[in-house]
Parts: C-alpha cells; structure tokens; sequence
C-alpha cells in the first residue's frame, strides 16, 4: 500500500489537479482554521469570567450597614444603623466555629505626600485578616498585622503604584509619608491581580483610624471569613444565622429589607460559575457546531472529487485496476489532503489567537488560547471523517460497472 | 482462443426482461481478425462487453485461451482484464490529465512493474504506432486519429491474447479511419488477435472475418477476402 510508485503516483495526481486538491485542502483548512479560532474566543471569554474573582477570596461576607426601612421595638423608621468594635467581638464570640477570621474596613480619601510628590489615595483601616479577603500580595516589608491594630501604631502598607508614585524608582520601606497630615511609616508594599485601582491603595491599622477620628469605635463595614470546609450550604446558612444575630442585636425588624446590607460572595462566585459552565458548554457546541461544518464540507467535496472522477475511475478499472486499488488510491489522497490541510489550518489557528493575544480584551476575550490536544484531536477527527467521506463514494465508484462509468460523459 | 456456448444475457427493466443475447455460438482462433456488425441493439456491443470482462452472462460457457470465465468477482476480473484483453474504445477514453506516454504507461503500473520498465515499453509501444515524438503530448494536444494510436498503443503494452474495439473508427473520419485499419492490420499480422464491434461495412470489409447480429442472435458468420487498407494509404 506505502509502495514509493503508489505515493509517486498519488503526488503526480495532486499536481495535475490543482484546483480540485487546492479546493478539497482548503475547506479542511477553513474547517479547522474556524473551529480552532472559535474555540480559542470561547476559552478566552471564559477567562475573562474567571479573572473577575481572581483577585478576591471566595468564602466572605461583607456586612454594610445602612438604614432601616421599617420602625421596630419602639425605634423609628429611617434609623441609620453604625457598626462598632463590640460587633466585631459579637461576632466573633458567638460564631468562633465558623469563622476563619473577621475585619472591619473604614475607607477614607486623603492627600499623601512623599518629599514633594503629592496624590490622593484611599485609606483603608483594617485588621489583618483583609490581607486574605483581598488577597494582597505583600512584596516588601509587611502587612498590618494585630501588634499594630493593638497598639494602635502609625504603620501603613503601600501599594505598588502609590510607591511608585511617590517614589519614583527608589524603595519606600522605612520611609515617612504624610497622610491626610499625620505621619504614617511604611512598613510594606504590596501588589495586588485586581487591577490598578487595587494597587493604589495604602492599609493602615483600624484601631489608628478610630483614634484619629475622635477616638470613636465605629466601623464602616465589616468582614467576615467563614471556614471553607462549610460548603456552599454549610456558608448560606451561616449567612443567615449572622444576619438574623445582627439584626437582632441592633433592633431591626426581620423583614426589614434595610437596616443591614449582606454580600455573600461564595453566592456571587457560585453564579458566575453557572455562568462559567453555561459559557462551557457554548465552547463545547460552537466547537461541535464548527467542525460538523467542516465534516460536511469535506463530505461534499469529496462526493463531487469522485463523482468527477467516475470516469477516470472507469478506464482504470477497463485496463486493469481492481476496485480495492480505486478504493485504495482515493483514500490515500484525502487522507493526506486533509493531514496536511488540516494541519495547514491549525497552525493558521492558533497563529492567529496568538497574534490577537489580549487585543481584545475589551471585548472580554482575554487571552484566547486551544488546548493542544482538543485541536489536534479536532484535526483527526476531520483526517477520519474526511476518509470516511471519501471512502463511501470511491466504494461506489469501484463497484460501478467499468461500462457504466466509461459511458459517463 | 475464444469459445462461446450457447451465451445468454438479459437484462431486466422493472417487470419486464430485455432478452438481448438468446443463445450464441462462437469461436475465435488465434490470430484472426474478426469484425462483429449488426444495427444498433442487435447486442452486438454486449457480446463485447462479455467477453471483455466488463459484463456477465446469464447463461451459457466462456473460455478464454483455455480458460473458463466464471463467476468472477471485481477483482478476479480486473486482474483477468489486465493480462489477457487490450481494449479500445470508440471515445478513446484516454486520461486527460496524464501525458500519451503516462497513459500508455498505466496498464504496467496495475501489474507493478517498475517506473523505468513501464517507461521503456511505453516508449517502445509508442513508437510502434508511429507517435514516439508525441510521447510528452497531453491528449487535448493530439488530433482524433493520434489519440485512437495513443489507445492501441496502451491495449497492446500489457500484452494481452486478445484486442477487443468497440466502433474504434466511430469518432474519426474517413482518411483516418483507413490509417488506423492499416495499423490495426499490421497489428493482426503480427500475430494478434482482433475483435472489432462496427457498423460500417468498409470497415467490417478490412476483417479477415464478419459475424452478423440480429435480435441477439448470429445470422451470418464468414470469412471474406481481406481489403487492405494500405492502399487507401499514401
């Protein structure tokens, strides 16, 4: 079957009929070069989902605090509700085996300035256990950690950006800046996967802030980590038992839909994975859809190669050719076309998602990319379709009477 | 060389059978060059087609230099084709993409035989029809006549026992159809044995021998005097 006459033979075909080998290799090559492209988009749209929550921790629940909507126990309504230190202890106390960790956040503007660079920047008071919520990734020095929320210490954790503008190029650790008029010492700078935004923020100790202001203990929002070997259900529940407690303990009607703002974000990170997997599955038919394109495509073309042939196929078989060599002859062709077409279209495939890289991640296609042997195993799939497609026909072909064929004009 | 019993063919038409061969007897000896005339649908052209191999018959014996031919299946055919008969056809049937060479060429390549062989006995058989220059001429560069040579050329470079033609001259005018007779002539006194299908008298005239078909039967079979075709000639 491999003889050097046969593929001497099967070349000297191809080039004697461009057109047809040229038209049979270029749909193959679409059909790979449409499926490996679409599958990339959709591989990066998901990405783009995923990247959404890379840069926060899946197992918080943010509490806010608002005003109340409905007047309860002899309180009236429109009642502004504030968060304080002993909601934290509350908290804390009575749900230790939930909780992973919990922090307040108080989040205030402020002008910074370094020597004679100046910007304003946001200030978040906290305690360490934001460091996870957020997950800051602290590249120098150190994060707030409980000595400094203690001790109520002038200590802030910087973002890259806010050093590097501040700084220029020089290391801000050990440094003074000034920050809203008080003197802070930096003692880390941190980088962070969310973006620029997240990168210019400085952390301070929450316990600095309340002093600063008054000495007062109140806190703008309130973090709480539960464990993660909860699961989904075992943190919905928590989710509800704390938000019952709160309200509870800040008189606010049950079903009050003010009062107390949640955000469950093992909730929203569930949903976007439905979206995720729902994205999946339009990858899976765009893919499907696509390469059943492609099958069909090379099915025609190949249909109308023999149906061109019939009558070569007819005077080969008058002077000697036995049909498993018309069958043999015709298989081997498309079977190369469509290897070497095929792997034509995947290199232009996965040139082409390379070349968009992240150009477009404005459209929320974020580094398109196909998995090596999801495209090579696209490409067999149409190597074998492709031989299925030709095999039919050229059996037909080789079972027609060569009187028959020889009559076909 | 050839002998034919009692050969029957039918061929069925949704519920009715067309009965176009209803008993022949024929024998063909070793170099005769032998014409089978009768108008169209006489069966003259499926007898042809049965003893090349391309069709069956229903009934009745065929042997071929001694050989029975039966219940052959595509393959057994081809193969049978391929050694033992040449054939010519009234449209040529030449194909268009290989060069007069590379189709005299091809027969040897079904018995794999080596590409410098192939090439040899193509040139060779080339020649012997008078189109050695011609060799690297795709078909749609030859006239009629040469392409027909071009055919004779690649029958006979397998060797075979027996050279079958259906209406050969069918398609060529009246001066080239001569020159072909006389290569055809030339062919059948070197030794080969010759079954032409036509309908033209002349034609039939430059056989050593004429069977008449009527209505699927033979009607005539006789040896006539040869008319040689070289003195059309020049």
């Amino acid at each position: 079957m491999w003889s050097r006459d046969r593929w001497q033979e099967m070349f000297y075909t191809l080039r004697k009929n461009k057109l047809r080998t040229t038209l049979s290799g270029f749909t193959v090559a679409l059909g790979i070069f449409i499926f490996v492209v679409l599958f990339g988009f959709g591989n990066g749209l998901k990405n783009s989902f995923e990247q959404f929550f890379v840069d926060d921790s899946t197992n918080s629940i943010w509490l806010y605090p608002g005003k109340t909507e409905k007047p309860y126990r002899g309180y009236k309504t429109k009642r502004r509700i504030i968060f304080k230190n002993d909601d934290l202890a509350d908290i804390k106390q009575n749900f230790s085996f939930f909780i992973d960790y919990i922090t307040p956040r108080i989040s205030r503007g402020a002008l910074v300035k370094y020597a004679k660079e100046s910007n304003n920047y946001t200030i978040r008071a906290v305690a360490p256990g934001h460091q996870f919520a957020e997950k800051t990734m602290v590249t120098d020095g150190r994060y707030i950690n409980e000595r400094d929320v203690k001790e109520k210490t002038k200590y802030a954790t910087i973002g890259r950006l806010v050093e590097k503008d501040l700084f220029g190029n020089k290391p801000a650790l050990g440094k003074n800046i000034n920050v809203g008029g008080i003197s802070f010492k930096v003692i880390g700078v941190f980088k962070d996967a969310g973006g620029d935004n997240e990168e210019r923020l400085i952390y301070i100790p929450y316990t600095t802030r309340q002093q600063i202001e008054k000495s007062n203990d109140r806190v703008d929002q309130i973090m709480v980590a539960f464990r993660p070997e909860l699961g989904y259900a075992g943190a919905m529940a928590f989710e509800k038992k704390l938000n019952t407690f709160m309200r509870k303990k800040h008189n606010i009607a049950p079903s009050d839909r003010g009062g107390i703002y949640v955000r469950n974000v093992a909730d929203e990170f569930r949903q976007t994975q439905n979206i995720g997997s729902v994205l999946q599955w339009v990858v899976f038919f765009i893919g499907i859809g696509t390469l059943l394109a492609g099958i069909i495509g090379i099915s025609n073309i190949m249909v109308f190669v023999v149906k061109e042939r019939t009558k070569e196929l007819g005077i080969r078989k008058a002077i000697g050719a036995t049909p498993k060599s018309i069958v043999g002859m015709i298989l081997q062709e498309s079977v190369f076309i469509t290897a070497i077409a095929g792997y034509a279209g995947l290199l232009a495939g996965v040139g082409t998602l390379a070349l968009i890289g992240d150009t477009l991640k404005d459209y929320f296609i974020t580094n398109p990319y196909i998995d090596t042997n999801e495209a090579i195993g696209a490409t067999v799939i149409l190597v074998i379709f492709g031989a299925i497609a030709g095999y039919i026909p050229a059996r037909r072909a080789a079972k027609i009477k060569p009187i028959i064929a020889l009559r076909d004009e | 060389m050839i002998e034919i019993k009692e050969l029957h063919k039918s061929y069925s038409m949704g519920k009715s059978t067309l009965h176009v061969l209803k008993g022949i007897n024929f024998n063909v000896a070793e170099g005769e060059m032998v014409a089978i005339m009768g108008s169209s649908g006489s069966g003259k052209s499926t007898l042809l087609n049965i003893l090349g191999m391309l069709d069956v018959a229903n009934e009745g014996t065929y042997n071929l230099d001694g050989k029975l031919i039966k219940d052959l299946d595509e393959t057994k055919a081809a193969i049978y084709r391929n050694k033992f008969l040449g054939f010519v056809f009234q449209s040529f049937n030449l194909i268009s993409y290989k060069t007069a060479l590379e189709n005299v060429m091809l027969p040897l390549y079904y018995q794999r035989i080596s590409r410098k062989e192939r090439q040899k006995s193509a040139q060779k058989y080339l020649e012997d029809v008078g189109l050695g220059p011609w060799a690297s001429h795709h078909p749609n560069e030859l006239s009629g006549g040469q392409k027909q040579r071009v055919a004779i050329a690649r029958a006979l470079v397998s060797e075979p026992k027996v050279l079958l033609a259906d209406e050969p001259t069918g398609a060529l005018d009246t001066k080239t159809s001569y020159e072909l007779m006389d290569l055809l002539q030339k062919i059948n006194e070197a030794g080969k044995t010759l079954l032409i299908v036509t309908h033209e008298q002349d034609i039939a005239n430059m056989c050593k021998r004429i069977v008449h078909l009527r209505d699927g039967l033979i009607v005539e079979d006789k040896k006539i005097n040869q008319v040689k075709a070289s003195q059309y000639v020049e």
